[in-house]
């Protein structure tokens, strides 16, 4: 099989290439990782991340053939030849496809991605309703790939103001729980030109997420909530 | 020495579940903590658990910590430390309100309380039925954990090292540990870091085996860094094959699947564990599962062209169970093994799932190791916890949802612990001058010019060759004759680790040095594996031999330990008196 790799080592390169691969793959190479390895198996200088190989750690997030996807659940039959890699767009390059997650992580820090609650937590476990609980729903299974944010335009023009479809997929995630304290606090961090409201609804998050989630639906609720509160 | 050196109260290697609880625990208490680990914390492999959590609560029907430890007891085959058992068992309830006090999201009953589902071996009144005490947060119970934990530990500002790669410990002339020499991955910087104390939460080491659920990252570099530094490994041949991983793929199919009302089938349509358990049936131990699986497959009862896997039936659950429930199995099976499973049966192996053995603790979670005639003694400075230690809570068999508690349990009170120690140990002992010379000679062999790529052995190829080697010669069933002649293969193939040879030479993020240092762990695990199992001439646990098919306890009832000095093995007595309550003594295992 085909492949078109970026290439680039700060150490030893002075600008990127691509470089082309033809790799004889085992019938028992079935997803875009397996094939990778191959790759890594003819050329170890080859950089990625990769660790669960089955779509829940987030690690081998790329760019694919010109779309942001996980390598571990993309499946080979699915994608065209040359399969062209390159890192994810729009955060600096480390090495070939390995990117600086430094901004991207950076925003969904800045959003407290943990539950408020100042009160004094009960012996057991704190009471939620299953429909409470729903709300969590499409909402706390992000795995932090980053294959939303570095597909969002407004992120790749403001990637240190605007916190991103990741990061407002988990300020969504902690006010939507119920037993949540801090909703305010959450809104005021938010209030703001760029935090939230550089969202222009383009949709590429939605497009790209791998775990099916909707940053977008998460974003357009935040902005209910805080126009409701103006009002 | 010429490193440069950063200083911390404490060190924590590995940010899984366990490393994260340990290390809240420790920056809530005000130390300044170091975690390292070679991957960003939330990809760690606790990440992929999937069932739950098993913890007494009784949300669903009574429970009690005390039939929790019954089941562990016999669920390890009797090969269990007790007061580690009870200890666990008892704190269950405590870690897991916990950790929904920080955020967790549990699925939740009409009453508000926490979901707990069945699970294999956990039972009601000592074995009577299975009982529902997993807590769980749908089927993705390790990531919501993991990331709670994370979470919370940027609340509590803990200091992570990310994609830092431990390599050796640092022990002085007492034997002590104070600290570690690591490689900074992104710039290829080698640092020392120094600390009074040094926790060890680096996950197992599941990648010495060919078929496995682990993750890539699962290459037992605290257990290789323990047996550089001089330090056994314990119980190392007891290793858990999950009976669901998705034949051919590896990909795990938690037992919840099971625990929701899954069942599995011949190629007759047979739900053939109703002959081997009739009481637990499906939900016996994963053991004894798999075992079966295997059994009905070599009797020809396998399904598939080649008969070579049995179904896990679950259609009958309807879609709406199976997606609120167990909606990752319904995306792994369409995309690992392409089929709808509210339609469809999976198609199923045993494949290996988890490291029974470890880097030997105490339930404090301090490492010990024989010294003047103490069995036990404590290597001052060190703690292990989680799927790296052995603590033994797990004995020869692990039960499902043992492993996030054994995580919580032991990440805290090895946490407080530390806490202690740090109280009473103001100051840093100096490092010795040698404390990095082990790591270094490592590293400069690898970057030499000996070891251009051409010259020796490739890094995936003898990674390979050890994984087909270990699940060819010490799979499900073993023997001597197997035994034997692998523990030659693993020798032979330890001489190649030493001739493994690495093309690129770049500073930057060099994943290539990365995997062969792996390796470098991965054969430490496979030697102490092979060598435990050959001499362990009896049946116990997830140890089944066909020339020794009975338990014996007369002869093998106690821990092994494994010295990578001449690969000598001794042995050390299973603590058999619980903290408070009676023992519960070895009895012949039906479920």
């Amino acid at each position: 099989m085909k492949f078109r790799i970026y290439r680039y080592d700060p150490d030893r390169d002075a600008a990127p290439r691509m470089q082309d691969y033809d790799v004889a793959l085992e019938p028992t190479d079935k997803m875009l990782l397996d094939a990778l390895m191959r790759v890594k198996q003819v050329d170890d200088s080859v950089s990625f991340r990769r660790s669960c190989r089955e779509g829940v750690c987030g690690s081998d997030a790329m760019n694919i053939n010109g779309r942001n996807g996980l390598a571990c659940i993309t499946n080979l039959k699915d994608i065209k030849e040359p399969v062209e890699l390159r890192p994810l767009p729009g955060l600096p390059v480390v090495r070939d496809l390995i990117v600086d997650m430094s901004h991207f992580f950076k925003q969904y820090h800045s959003i407290k991605p943990y539950l408020v609650d100042e009160a004094t937590p009960p012996e057991k476990e704190r009471l939620q309703s299953p429909a409470d609980r729903e709300e969590l729903d499409g909402l706390y299974e992000c795995i932090l790939c980053a294959c939303c944010s570095t597909a969002c335009p407004s992120f790749w023009w403001n990637p240190d103001k605007f916190v991103g479809p990741a990061g407002l997929l988990a300020a969504y995630r902690f006010i939507a729980d119920s037993r949540d304290q801090a909703l305010n606090e959450r809104l005021d961090n938010l209030e703001d030109p760029y935090r939230l409201f550089r969202c222009h609804t383009i949709m590429n998050c939605v497009d790209v997420c791998p775990k099916g989630l909707n940053p977008s639906k998460a974003i357009g609720k935040i902005k209910e909530i805080m126009v409701r509160r103006t009002v | 020495m010429g490193l440069p050196v950063r200083k911390f109260d404490a060190l924590v290697v590995g940010a899984g579940g366990a490393g994260m609880r340990a290390s809240l625990q420790l920056a809530e208490a005000g130390l300044s903590v170091a975690v390292l680990s070679k991957v960003f914390p939330t990809r760690s492999h606790t990440v992929a658990a999937q069932g739950g959590i098993g913890a007494s609560l009784g949300n669903m029907s009574d429970d009690n910590w005390y039939w929790h430890m019954f089941d562990t007891v016999k669920g390890s085959d009797y090969l269990g430390d007790q007061d580690a058992i009870e200890f666990m068992c008892r704190e269950a309830p405590k870690v897991v309100y916990e950790l929904e006090h920080f955020g967790m999201p549990f699925d939740r009953n009409a009453d508000g309380t926490i979901y707990q589902r069945p699970f294999g071996g956990h039972s009601a009144n000592f074995g009577e039925k299975p009982v529902a005490r997993a807590c769980a947060a749908a089927d993705r119970t390790g990531h919501a954990l993991l990331h709670t934990l994370y979470q919370r530990n940027i609340r509590a500002r803990t200091q992570f090292f990310v994609e830092w790669m431990a390599l050796d410990l640092i022990r002085d002339a007492d034997g002590d540990v104070l600290g570690v020499t690591a490689l900074e991955i992104e710039t290829g910087e080698v640092w020392m870091l120094q600390a009074k104390t040094t926790l060890f939460a680096t996950g197992g080491a599941g990648r010495i085996f060919a078929a496995s659920t682990n993750a890539f990252i699962n290459t037992g570099d605290g257990l290789g860094m323990t047996a550089r530094a001089g330090l056994p490994l314990e119980d190392m041949e007891f290793w858990q094959f999950h009976p669901t991983g998705v034949a051919g793929a590896g990909v795990l199919i938690t037992e919840g699947v099971r625990g929701e009302g899954g069942i599995l089938l011949n190629c007759n349509g047979e739900r053939f564990m109703e002959r081997y358990a009739p009481t637990l049936k499906d939900l016996a131990p994963r053991d004894f599962v798999s075992r079966s699986m295997d059994q009905e497959i070599k009797e020809g009862r396998g399904c598939g062209p080649d008969k070579d896997y049995v179904l896990l039936k679950l259609d009958h659950l309807g879609p709406e169970v199976i997606l609120k429930r167990l909606p990752s199995i319904h995306e792994i099976a369409v995309k690992f093994a392409n089929v709808d499973c509210t339609r469809e049966p999976i198609p199923v192996v045993p494949t290996i799932h988890y490291q029974m053995g470890g880097i030997p603790t105490n339930y404090h979670g301090q490492v010990v190791a024989p010294r003047d005639g103490d069995p036990e003694a404590v290597v001052s400075g060190f703690y292990a916890i989680g799927e790296c230690a052995c603590v033994s809570v797990h004995g020869a068999n692990r039960l499902g949802t043992n492993s996030l508690l054994d995580l919580l349990v032991f990440g805290r009170a090895a946490g407080n612990h530390i806490v202690d120690f740090h109280q009473r140990n103001k100051e840093h002992k100096p490092l010795p001058r040698d404390a990095a010379d082990l790591a270094l000679s490592r590293l400069a062999r690898l970057d030499g010019a000996a070891a251009a790529r051409g010259a020796g052995e490739q890094t995936q190829d003898v990674g390979n060759a050890l994984r087909r080697t270990m699940q060819a010669h010490c799979g499900v069933f073993r023997n001597d004759e197997l035994l034997t002649s692998g523990v030659s293969k693993v020798m032979e193939i330890a001489e190649q680790v030493r001739r493994i040879a690495i093309g690129d030479k770049s500073k930057v993020f060099n994943t290539a040095r990365v995997e062969a240092l792996e390796v470098e762990n991965l054969i430490e695990v496979a030697q102490a594996t092979i060598v435990s199992a050959q001499a362990r001439q009896e049946s116990r646990g997830a140890h089944a031999r066909s020339d020794f098919d009975q338990r014996d306890d007369a002869n093998w009832h106690k821990h092994t330990l494994w010295h990578r000095a001449g690969n000598r093995l001794s042995y050390k007595p299973v603590h058999m008196k619980p903290l408070t309550v009676d023992s519960f003594p070895p009895k012949a295992r039906t479920f």
